[in-house]
């Protein structure tokens, strides 16, 4: 057949062997404890696969090649050793963007030297030169790849935009945006099979243009408070391209990596979904909290109950059992340190303090575990929402700092709320709920009200999510 | 390999993930993200034997920089990984 088919069995064997510790860095992260063995694994498995392709190729350009990794290599040491863990989102986002970035431009560099991959094969006519010619197959994973690829770059560069605060939150929402989208997928496919028949340069580029295009309208209308399902999802694109690229050049390194993290991706957003109680097509079609809720207005006047540091601070010390309610507020104040303090010191008290996260809680799947964890917050003092939900009704406080739809009771009673039926985290259970929010005035990603607020048992910590808890440290010392 | 067995790794590999994603601690969630990140830049070996190859310099240009942004990833991704992995910590003992 043709090149690629003819590796000798130990580098398939090394590719295979890479493969399976990338399997096991994922298994690692099944508790913290292994997990630090498994990200080493995984480093090992890169290690195997890099090494394995330098050894057997001529390599023409090492000094280049060298140089690329080590400018590349540099880049990424510095940023991961610089950046803030609030910034987690973006950092992911762009990452992302990288690698369907790279998948493009392997596939362009496959297109252009298809006899360097091993998938072409040299027709040589009666009359006439020989032509290359790709085999179609290939042409069609290469045609995926490339799609996939450019998808997951343009995509991932608008979710990092917007995670990064150089774009608004808020959805964009073009007229007509649905039958552009479907549009422009459909010709996506359809350039992708006419592909196979005629390999000339201007259906490949259109492919790769069409894509970084339909990247760029899938996220724009999205909102904020969709990022974690964006994030994911597009996590599970750049999976998919490294696969529909292992596929092209037959590499089982390649395509076992795609499919692991295509299918974490993939899991990552029906976790999201279910834990905001929407569709994932409803997620993808965007809009959602675009339009605010005509109650809002009425409701700014109602009455409710305000307290300050040190009512908090007294009621707190009162207390037998503490559960606090960090949300994407707390990333943005970046209190999470100053709530550990208050945690300790409330432990000293004699306070039992445990931390409840709600899967969405913040712009990425586990963001606030990080976050708590960069702030030294033992892993075992926090809590998943099915695990700590019950636990509200015997707690005295609940601190909600920087939460507000995950919290809202209108989920489990109000069926015209739009966030009806997305599992909440019980927090008007406890006897006292001691909420910080910047203003009244504002309200959540959702743009609704939320009836917590009004509660006799709430009582309203306005100010800054730092400043306040600052405040409370200060008054429990 | 032809494209069957290619097949079939790739639809058993899918079923592995999803066992093995399961198993994940939602506490992992952003680890997972991105140590997920940087295993897909294994996509460099594709980079790596675009830069390699004699022939098509365009070809060549395009790998190294595709070499260049798939280190980015593979570097800063593991390191990203470590660091936050090396803050989960269990509660210190009372009587430590």
């Amino acid at each position: 057949m043709h090149e690629a088919a003819a590796q000798p069995s130990w580098v398939l064997l090394a590719y295979l062997i890479a493969g399976v510790c990338f399997i096991l860095a994922l298994r690692g992260l099944s508790s913290p404890e292994s997990s630090r063995r498994g990200n080493f694994t995984g480093m090992l498995g890169m290690a195997i696969a890099v090494g394995t392709t330098l050894a057997i190729h001529e390599i023409a350009s090492l000094p280049e090649i060298a140089g690329a990794m080590l400018v590349g290599g540099g880049i990424g040491l510095i940023t991961a050793r610089k950046i803030q863990m609030t910034a987690m989102p973006q950092l992911v986002a762009a990452f992302h963007s990288l690698v369907g970035m790279a998948a493009v431009l392997v596939g362009a560099a496959a297109y252009l030297n298809p006899e360097a991959f091993g998938i072409a094969s040299r027709i040589t006519p009666i009359l006439g030169p020989s032509v290359i010619s790709i085999l179609p197959v290939s042409r069609i994973e290469m045609g995926l790849g490339v799609a996939i690829g450019a998808i997951t770059f343009s995509g991932s560069v608008i979710a990092f935009l917007k995670l990064n605060g150089n774009m608004s939150g808020k959805p964009i929402l073009l007229p007509g945006r649905h039958v552009i989208n479907f549009g422009t997928l459909v010709a996506i496919l359809a350039l992708i099979a006419y592909f196979t028949q005629d390999q000339s340069p201007w259906i490949f580029f259109t492919i790769m243009g069409l894509s970084f295009a339909i990247g760029f309208l899938l996220i724009i209308p999205i909102g904020g408070a969709d990022m974690p399902v964006v994030i994911s999802m597009l996590n599970s694109y750049s999976g998919w391209a490294a696969a529909a690229m292992g596929f092209t050049l037959h590499n089982s390194a390649m395509i076992i990596t795609g499919a692991l993290v295509g299918s974490s991706g993939a899991i990552l957003s029906y976790i999201m979904c279910r834990a905001m109680n929407r569709s994932f097509l409803s997620v993808i079609s965007g809009g959602f909290g675009a339009v605010a809720s005509s109650g809002e207005a009425a409701a700014i006047d109602r009455p409710y109950k305000r307290g300050s540091a040190e009512d908090a601070a007294f009621l707190m010390k009162q207390a037998e059992q503490v559960i606090i309610v960090p949300g994407y507020g707390m990333a943005v104040a970046q209190a999470q340190h100053a709530v550990r303090e208050m945690a300790d010191l409330l432990k000293k008290e004699g306070v039992k303090v445990k931390y409840a996260i709600h899967p969405v809680a913040g712009r990425m799947p586990g963001h606030m575990n990080v976050l708590l964890a960069e702030a030294n917050v033992p892993y075992d003092e926090v809590f998943e929402l099915e695990d700590i939900n019950s636990e509200f009704a015997q707690s005295d406080v609940a601190y909600v700092i920087g939460a507000n739809d995950v919290t809202n009771p209108a989920a489990k009673s109000d069926k015209s709320s739009p966030i009806y039926g997305m599992p909440v985290l019980d927090v008007e259970k406890a006897r006292t709920v001691l909420f910080v929010k910047r203003s009244m005035g504002g309200v959540g990603y959702a743009g609704i009200d939320n009836d917590l607020f009004y509660r006799d048992n709430t009582m309203m910590l306005l100010g800054d999510a730092k400043k306040m808890t600052d405040e409370i440290v200060k008054a429990l010392g | 390999m032809d494209f069957i067995s290619i097949l079939s790794i790739f639809v058993l590999a899918c079923f592995v993930g999803y066992f093995v994603v399961w198993s994940v601690t939602p506490a992992l969630h952003t680890p997972l993200m991105s140590v997920t990140n940087a295993i897909s830049s294994v996509i460099v070996v594709g980079a790596l034997i675009a830069a390699a190859t004699a022939g098509s310099p365009v070809s060549k240009w395009l790998g190294l920089a595709a070499v260049a942004l798939a280190s980015v990833n593979i570097f800063g991704g593991f390191a990203v990984t470590q660091r936050m992995l090396s803050m989960y910590k269990k509660k210190e003992r009372r009587d430590a």
